[in-house]
């Protein structure tokens, strides 16, 4: 699983790019791949605000729609409009390709609450372990049940 | 929760698992677009084990099953199945279930896996001396191999005439060294057959078809899936277009509930309700504007409320957004125009003839 450097990420697993005072923000590729195919995304309009830590849009996989919060606050210069009708790209590419949004930021102070790449690196990683944790205890629940069976 | 024999087997191939009515089910192996397609255009292999199976024994069982259930149970010879429904004194329906007809008084009844419990006590409340009813769900795995190759990869593995087996048939035979019920039937719209063994022998089966059918491209498919292929057929799911306070009448199940038949549990009420009129039904929804409308989401024409999806997703087949919902029956006409709310905005959407996707 990729973690490019030089991006910022938040815990919701969107990540943020900083060129001077604008950010590009899309959503991670473990973002993406939790999600699964993606076939509508929701994005504000340009020169709507956004606030760190509100919804600023949705993704929409076959199955389920969730909330992209906004890592930073903000307002919408450009939205990425090959999504509406690829929102697949996101799955492909989504450091690339697949960004959502390119706002000016409010207070570029709202970046000091972000991971770089090697924390994040280290978030997924616990959050993968904490999926495994769940799962072991299962099974050793399980093998209780099949105790008392037997 | 609840695993069926194949959990680790899944777990090996990489599958996505998801809490589905207290069981832990593949959701999706590659991707639900990507399995989709293959059952559309090949085949997919399904694990359906935590679908439930009670069986009703004795001499009394037909006429039992005539009295518990909304179709003609009669009109099935033996080694045939039929789509059927148990509905409670209201109309509503208890569940939705296949039935087959076995030799020597015997029905066997595979049931939705979040009403075993619910409809096994229902059936034996209503269960006199001549019939015997037992849960059976433990005993056997069920695993569903679904697309136009179907036929054409199980063949060689049996002595089954498959090429003779018409649809809601089914016969008894070994598939690889599998004892196993093989029952032409599914729940994608595509040629297919459902196949129940002992759960003991589910991982060799599974294993056995996948092999055989690799070179015709049948690959393993998650619930996510069956889900948007039976969405797409308009093919009801408990929970969402059926439960206990909805009536086959509402649901556009009527073809399944024969008034001919002189009693049944629900006839009364639903004899009452087809004579008053029915309020809502259940209609096909196409989205003309952009989104997709899930589950809950309420429907507008004018600014009246006119009723809520069921369900509803982005079909892998046509491309388009379409719901099942549930409308008052005088805005229920083909090509209404109405409005679905969607996360705080009213987006277009019009009413569309069912399913949504023909073969």
């Amino acid at each position: 699983m990729e973690f490019p450097e030089g991006l910022k990420y938040s815990k919701e697993h969107e990540w943020v790019l900083v060129e001077g005072n604008t950010a590009t923000i899309g959503i991670t590729e473990y973002a993406q791949e939790e999600l699964g195919d993606i076939v509508y995304v929701e994005l504000p309009e340009i020169a709507e605000k956004i606030v760190k830590d509100d919804p600023f849009g949705a993704v929409e996989s076959v199955k389920a729609v969730s909330d992209v919060y906004a890592p930073v606050s903000g307002t919408v210069l450009e939205i990425n409009d090959v999504l509406p009708d690829n929102p697949e790209t996101i799955n492909d590419d989504p450091y690339g390709d697949g960004w959502m949004i390119r706002v000016e930021l409010t207070d570029k102070d709202d970046l000091k609450d972000l991971m770089d790449a090697e924390e994040y690196a280290e978030y997924v990683a616990q959050q993968k372990e904490d999926d495994d944790d769940e799962e072991e205890d299962d099974e050793s629940e399980e093998d209780e049940e099949e105790e008392e069976k037997g | 929760m609840n695993r069926t024999p194949l959990y680790a087997v899944h777990r090996r191939a990489g599958a996505k698992m998801v809490d589905f009515a207290g069981w832990e089910m593949p959701v999706q192996y590659t991707g639900v677009i990507e399995e989709h397609q293959a059952v559309r255009r090949q085949a997919g292999l399904f694990d359906v084990s935590h679908m439930g199976e009670i069986e009703v024994r004795g001499p009394g069982a037909l006429d039992f099953c005539q009295g518990i259930s909304a179709n003609d149970v009669a009109r099935m010879s033996e080694f045939q199945a039929q789509y059927n429904l148990l509905l409670n004194e209201r109309g509503g329906v208890v569940d939705d279930v296949i039935f087959y007809r076995l030799p020597a008084d015997v029905f066997f009844i595979c049931v939705n896996a979040s009403n075993i419990d619910k409809d096994y006590s229902w059936i034996a409340e209503h269960a006199g001396a001549a019939v015997e009813v037992e849960n059976v769900s433990a005993k056997y795995a069920q695993l569903a191999l679904q697309g136009p190759a179907a036929a054409t990869i199980i063949q060689p593995l049996t002595l089954a005439d498959l090429g003779t087996m018409k649809p809601f048939h089914f016969a008894f035979a070994d598939v690889g060294s599998v004892r196993c019920l093989v029952a032409r039937t599914g729940y994608t719209g595509e040629d297919g057959f459902e196949l129940y063994c002992n759960a003991a022998d589910a991982a060799q089966l599974w294993s056995a078809l996948l092999e055989a059918g690799a070179p015709a491209g049948l690959v393993p498919t998650g619930l996510g899936a069956r889900d948007t292929l039976r969405l797409e057929k308009a093919y009801p799911l408990y929970g969402h277009e059926l439960d206990d306070d909805t009536t086959p009448l509402e649901a556009g199940l009527e073809w399944v509930t024969k008034f001919s038949k002189p009693t049944f549990v629900g006839r009364e009420a639903l004899l009452k309700q087809k004579q008053e009129g029915v309020k809502r039904r259940l209609a096909g929804l196409e989205l003309v504007g952009p989104g997709i409308a899930r589950s809950g989401y309420e429907l507008f024409k004018g600014g009246q409320s006119i009723g809520r999806v069921s369900s509803g997703t982005k079909s892998p087949s046509l491309g388009k957004s379409i719901a099942l919902a549930y409308v008052v029956s005088a805005q229920a006409q083909l090509g209404n125009e109405i409005e679905v709310e969607i996360r705080g905005r009213r987006v277009q959407a019009k009413i569309v003839s069912l399913p949504f996707y023909r073969r």
